[in-house]
């Protein structure tokens, strides 16, 4: 049995505003029989443009529903700009968590409510918009969906990806799409991160440095120029040693299984060691 | 609150004779049974307990078990060895034919086998083997000319299940060890459900290797038998030392393997009832929750099944919100809905037989023995359609509602592909 938070128990249990509104302001309809969970929310908007009303209906398991349960408390009473800052870890979050194979019933909701919101604003003509490819074709996921729960919770792997929201939890036939997909995006997230370090003067010193004087500069320049960020993403890298120009890491934590683990060699530590200590070094990585 | 146990097809409770024929052998009895000294002595045989009290008393117990064990299937005690585990010999059976067979690289399965032969067949798939997946039909059955038709030189091996775990449905063994025999090729059955629940006896049939776990015919966890025909080619898959004749590596679990020794003498006992008292419980609480619960429709072939399972799809839920309603309650059953599974594909068994989708994600196994009870049945009978209706209520899907469920895109997971 899965590992439910007492919350997630009582919202499953007691579940919050069930059943259906007639003539919804608006209405967003996502999943399928087929896959196992689908969630209907409905909302009425007061004159001052609040949801006054909110109901659900869920077909699914006990997260699934107690998700659906706990997006209708969190969206009662604000504006639609409000609800839909509210993200699939804000549902989780009010739940106490979700188990991370259940993560998925977290970004149903979010997408019920984006759907019913886009449902609102397009004077109920459009039910559900699903722009872009088709990845997953087991369970129907596209490549805006899996980059957008990528993006968003910093996902690094295609198993998280599947707990997310589904996509390569089938045939597997997908996984390579999916693999290209976070790779993008982490490349996108490193590139911001790069762009996110302190900015620093050129501090690399003009006369030539002795070999000690290289190592410890080299391993400064580590510490406090790239182990942070990557310490903060839950990976870190080792300076193993330094061979003239060579100097040799290793990755650890989540940068030892990381995709984009190359591109963090070559424009992160590569080009910060060029930077600060000298422009001919070349950086390795100790497999 | 009651505490309802309804999924014995996992696992069983212990029963108290067993529990107490082995604690002496995790107490005092603590030789190994391979040893010189009488310490090992002690458990060699059980029988003569009065003569060598403090002598031989490891390796008899091992083959009185053996003993007890080969006589529930109808076998002779050398055709039997300990493993530790339903898991352990489904592994063995199958790498061990395949390994005294290397010149054939074919290999025929079903398509609803439990993981312990679908995985192994599949992972050997990826080594170079052939692998045949049969197809069954809408009620959980096997065509029998496509089996006969799949058979070729090349197979090494034919691995069918006796019972299913999901649905209870039985296969018809005999026809197909014959027809398996026929065509010159060896048959391992995985008979971990059936054990216990059937009566089963290897001298009318043909089957050359059968598994068998204890603590599905309650026994203990970690431990289990493979039954392999005099005469059958295995190459053995626990390597080390000598024990179980050079077929099975390890120091013998001696009090696993006396426990599973009174477990079979004691499913021999009970088979009676399992065959009348258990399965009339099990056709009152089906009867009763089809009556009950509309929208229920049983899975599997009803006319071969074990008597203590039933199947049933509530249509329009899904299976882990009805569990956790029935946990609520004290009533343990389980599910082949793919949020149980903690993967996201529902049961390949339900699958494998064409099971909408609407009834795949809704199907509850209830699984009986000879603890339940008529009170416990009752009260099943009773509690569940108020958790099917409620949960209805919190669902947009129903056949009864005129909106037909609109799914916004269609997500139609694939069948497996025949191999």
């Amino acid at each position: 049995m899965w590992d439910y938070t007492e919350k997630v128990k009582e919202h499953f249990f007691n579940p919050r505003n069930v059943g259906i509104i007639e003539n919804p302001d608006g209405v967003g309809e996502v999943g399928s029989l087929a896959c196992g969970d689908a969630l209907k929310l409905m909302f009425k908007l007061d004159a001052a443009g609040r949801i006054t009303n909110v109901k659900f209906q869920t077909f699914g398991c006990g997260s699934a529903i107690a998700s659906s349960s706990a997006l209708t408390e969190m969206i009662k009473g604000k504006t639609l700009e409000e609800a839909e800052k509210i993200t699939n870890q804000d549902i989780a979050d009010f739940l106490g968590g979700l188990p991370e194979q259940k993560m998925h019933c977290s970004v149903m909701g979010r997408e019920a409510l984006e759907a019913a919101i886009e449902n609102y604003r397009t004077g109920g003509t459009v039910r559900h918009s699903l722009e872009g490819k088709v990845i997953c074709t087991c369970f129907g996921v596209t490549e805006n969906e899996i980059r957008r729960v990528t993006r968003e919770n910093n996902l690094k792997t295609v198993e998280e990806v599947t707990n997310y929201c589904k996509a390569g939890g089938g045939c597997r036939g997908c996984h390579p799409d999916i693999e290209n997909i976070i790779r993008q995006v982490q490349q996108e997230h490193a590139r911001q991160q790069q762009k996110d370090l302190p900015p620093v003067k050129p501090a690399r010193p003009q006369k030539p440095l002795t070999n000690i004087e290289k190592i410890q500069l080299v391993q400064k320049t580590l510490d406090q120029q790239v182990r942070p960020a990557l310490q903060a993403d839950g990976g870190d890298l080792e300076l193993i040693d330094v061979e003239g120009n060579r100097v040799i890491i290793a990755f650890r934590g989540m940068c030892a299984k990381c995709q984009v683990s190359e591109f963090t060699l070559a424009e992160v530590v590569q080009a910060r060691l060029r930077e600060f200590v000298s422009e001919d070094l070349i950086v390795e990585e100790k497999k | 609150m009651k505490n309802i146990y309804l999924d014995n097809n996992a696992t069983t409770q212990i029963d108290q004779h067993v529990l107490a024929a082995m604690t002496p052998y995790l107490k005092e009895f603590y030789g190994n049974a391979s040893s010189m000294h009488h310490f090992g002595g002690q458990l060699r045989h059980r029988i003569d307990q009065s003569l060598h009290y403090y002598g031989r008393r490891a390796q008899q117990a091992l083959e009185a078990s053996r003993a007890q064990a080969a006589k529930l299937i109808g076998a002779q005690p050398d055709e039997i060895i300990f493993t530790s585990g339903g898991t352990e010999s489904d592994n063995t059976a199958i790498h061990g034919v395949l390994a005294s067979r290397p010149d054939k690289k074919h290999i025929i399965t079903s398509r609803v086998e439990h993981p312990a032969v679908r995985a192994v067949c599949r992972l050997l798939q990826t080594r170079g083997y052939r692998l045949t997946e049969l197809p069954v039909d809408a009620l959980g059955q096997l065509d029998l000319k496509q089996l006969e038709e799949a058979i070729t030189e090349d197979t090494a091996l034919v691995t069918i299940m006796y019972a299913n775990n999901e649905t209870g449905v039985v296969f018809p063994v005999d026809q197909i060890a014959r027809i398996v025999h026929a065509k010159d090729c060896l048959f391992h059955c995985d008979a971990v459900q059936a054990v216990g629940k059937l009566p089963i006896d290897l001298q009318q049939t043909e089957i050359d290797l059968l598994s068998i776990s204890g603590h599905k015919l309650h026994g203990p966890k970690g431990i289990g038998v493979l039954y392999v025909r005099r005469g059958t080619p295995l190459t053995p898959f626990m390597v080390g030392g000598h024990q179980e004749s050079g077929r099975r590596a390890g120091t013998e679990n001696v009090a696993g393997i006396v426990a599973i020794g009174q477990a079979c003498e004691l499913a021999q006992t009970y088979m009676a009832e399992e065959n009348s008292r258990v399965r009339r419980l099990r056709d009152k609480l089906e009867t009763g929750l089809l009556k009950h619960c509309l929208d229920a429709r049983v899975n599997g072939d009803t006319a071969h099944r074990l008597p203590n399972t039933t199947n049933i799809s509530f249509e329009f839920v899904e299976g882990e919100a009805i569990l956790l309603l029935m946990d609520s309650l004290g009533i343990a059953a389980s599910s082949g809905s793919a949020c149980t599974s903690g993967s996201l594909e529902p049961s390949h068994v339900l699958r494998a037989m064409g099971v909408p989708f609407t009834a795949v994600h809704g199907s509850i196994r209830f699984s009986l023995s000879r603890y339940t009870t008529e009170e416990e049945v009752d009260f099943v009978i009773r509690e569940m359609p108020p958790i099917i209706q409620r949960l209805r209520e919190i669902s947009m899907f129903s056949a009864g509602k005129n909106s037909a469920p609109q799914a916004p895109y269609e997500r139609k997971p694939q069948l497996d592909p025949i191999r």
